[in-house]
């Protein structure tokens, strides 16, 4: 017996090695995770406390209505307003939104209702195609399709090229939006004798409410940053138009293409007043991703 | 074709041995397959108005299948092909000219799990079928939702909040919600996939009493599980096994002297 009482003893030798080892391996590995963690947030947080530093000098009363966009104002050591730049990409963004809504819901809709249609693998492969394209041929093929026929720059030219840029991710958010509804709703509306169209209107589609705003929220967010689709299509403008048709029909300042053209100007002051146009961007799309997310929460309390 | 007589005529008689009622909705030869797979193969049987008709089975045997055949619920899925013919009151409702949509009005259906609209007041979701074909007038809808509801044992329960959502009922009352809902429309048959599986006793003692009831007005065809169900409820009773129709007779007849094996073995418990 005593030959066992050895082996005892030898097996629990071992196992506080071993439980040593388990210890420093756990430890070392908790490190390694917290700092990958770390570095994940590190540079939103940089990026959002570098911003609001650089950009609350830059805001006053000036900024949002000084004269516009005047060089020799800039040169003068004053800034300029960003105010129209303001309802300028709040209009474009918009009327993008109202453009490419409909043609998003309808993709999602032929994507999540008819999994059987023969256009749906097509349509999928085509939408995640889109989706991956630079956000500038997206305002190259806008630039083609209606700045050349008009002849002229126009916030309308630029409110497509952002609805290029968010018709794919409207329509993937559409789908996975209609596809979380139970499919016996859809079965339920069939069997009292609804056609098939009104299922997806009165039954599927009002379940997947929430869904479908925040789908649509995080495209609009997403296309509300982009500058490049911008740069030949709305263009860009110094003054705030005269009627509130030139917001559609005539050249028209946005907040990144502004911000763009602001930080590769020559001025200091222009480059400070970039800074503020960069946080008023910044707050824009926050506010927007931090709605998308009450409304998603939304919609898990309801479930 | 001559065997195709025979059984017709033996069918026939079958009928007059057992059965006065008219037949309602009859099937031939019908078959269902999903993709290569087999689901339903060759059934032809009679459903009789104002009686009804439990389907009976083990699990995959092809009840549910047949169920959902007959008012073209296979249509939403994927790669499902049917075959044969489903006639109501003689005419085929896979026929050409047929609108699925008008089939489904005469033939209700109600689902294992209660299906209430999650958006909708109790009363919307009675009256869906109405209102969102188009019908507005208010006095005519609260009458037909009254009804249903009445008819469904539900109305004494939920007459207080018609306007709170459907999804705020128990799970019992919902159940009786997609009844009433069913009925709404006014259909001719009633098709029910295992209406009780997913409720508690009481709630299912409610739906027993109400389908009873139903089978007054109503063509009712039910798939269950629970052969003490169909004893109690049904008139007749079709065994399905292995997507085939084994044997279909009068309730009493069928759970007391099963003419074949395959029966007797599945109601005396030895699998299934």
């Amino acid at each position: 017996m005593k030959g066992h009482d050895e082996m005892i003893n030898e097996m629990r030798k071992i196992e506080e090695k071993a439980f040593i080892w388990r210890q420093i391996r756990s430890s070392a590995m908790f490190v390694v995770v917290t700092l990958s963690t770390m570095l994940v947030i590190a540079p939103l947080v940089i990026m959002i406390g570098y911003v609001i530093v650089n950009g609350l000098g830059a805001i006053d009363a000036d900024f949002f209505t000084g004269e516009l966009g005047s060089p020799a104002r800039a040169m003068a050591g004053k800034e300029t307003g960003l105010g129209h730049t303001m309802i300028g990409t709040f209009v474009v963004d918009t009327l993008a939104l109202i453009i490419s809504a409909p043609i998003g819901v309808a993709a999602g809709i032929l994507l999540s209702e008819y999994p059987a249609h023969r256009l749906n693998p097509l349509l999928r492969v085509m939408n995640d195609t889109l989706n991956g394209m630079p956000a500038i041929m997206k305002g190259l093929l806008a630039f083609a399709l209606i700045v050349r026929p008009m002849g002229t720059f126009s916030g309308l030219s630029g409110s497509v090229a952002l609805a290029i840029v968010m018709i794919p991710i409207a329509a993937r958010s559409a789908e996975s939006a209609l596809s979380n509804v139970p499919w016996a709703i859809r079965e339920a509306g069939l069997a009292i004798g609804l056609p098939r169209w009104r299922v997806i209107m009165s039954a599927v589609m009002p379940a997947a409410k929430n869904g479908l705003v925040t789908g649509f929220l995080l495209a609009f967010a997403r296309a509300a940053g982009e500058a490049a689709p911008l740069m030949f299509t709305s263009f860009g403008s110094n003054y705030l138009p005269d009627h509130w048709m030139g917001f559609i029909l005539s050249p028209v300042d946005t907040l990144p293409q502004r911000l763009y053209a602001l930080a590769v100007s020559p001025y200091k002051e222009w480059h400070t007043m970039g800074w503020g146009a960069a946080l008023v961007l910044m707050v824009f799309v926050a506010g927007l991703f931090i709605l998308a997310r009450i409304l998603t929460n939304k919609k898990l309390q309801n479930a | 074709m001559v065997d195709e007589l025979v059984a017709e005529d033996t069918l026939l008689q079958n009928l007059t041995k057992h059965e006065t009622a008219p037949v309602k909705l009859e099937t031939r030869d019908l078959s269902v397959s999903y993709g290569n797979n087999v689901g339903l193969s060759g059934v032809s049987m009679q459903i009789h108005d104002q009686r009804v008709t439990a389907l009976i089975g083990p699990s995959g045997c092809g009840k549910s299948t047949f169920l959902r055949a007959l008012n073209r619920m296979h249509e939403l899925n994927r790669g499902v092909t049917v075959s044969g013919r489903v006639l109501l009151d003689g005419k085929d409702i896979y026929g050409r000219d047929v609108n699925p949509v008008l089939v489904r009005r005469r033939i209700g259906m109600v689902f294992q799990k209660p299906t209430p609209f999650p958006t909708m007041s109790v009363f919307d979701n009675v009256v869906a079928g109405l209102k969102l074909q188009g019908v507005k007038n208010k006095k005519f809808l609260s009458e037909i939702c009254e009804k249903a509801l009445r008819q469904a044992a539900l109305f004494d329960e939920v007459k207080d909040r018609l306007n709170s959502p459907g999804g705020s009922l128990s799970g019992g009352q919902q159940q009786r919600l997609s009844i009433a809902r069913a009925l709404a429309i006014e259909p001719e048959v009633l098709l029910m996939d295992e209406p009780t599986s997913s409720l508690d006793p009481i709630s299912s003692m409610k739906i027993e009493e109400l389908i009873k009831g139903l089978s007054d007005e109503y063509a009712i065809v039910i798939v269950t599980h629970n052969l003490q169900q169909a004893a109690r409820i049904s008139d007749r009773t079709a065994f399905f096994y292995m997507g085939r129709l084994i044997e279909y007779d009068s309730t009493s007849d069928m759970l007391t002297r099963p003419s074949d094996i395959r029966t007797e073995n599945y109601i005396t418990g030895r699998f299934g």
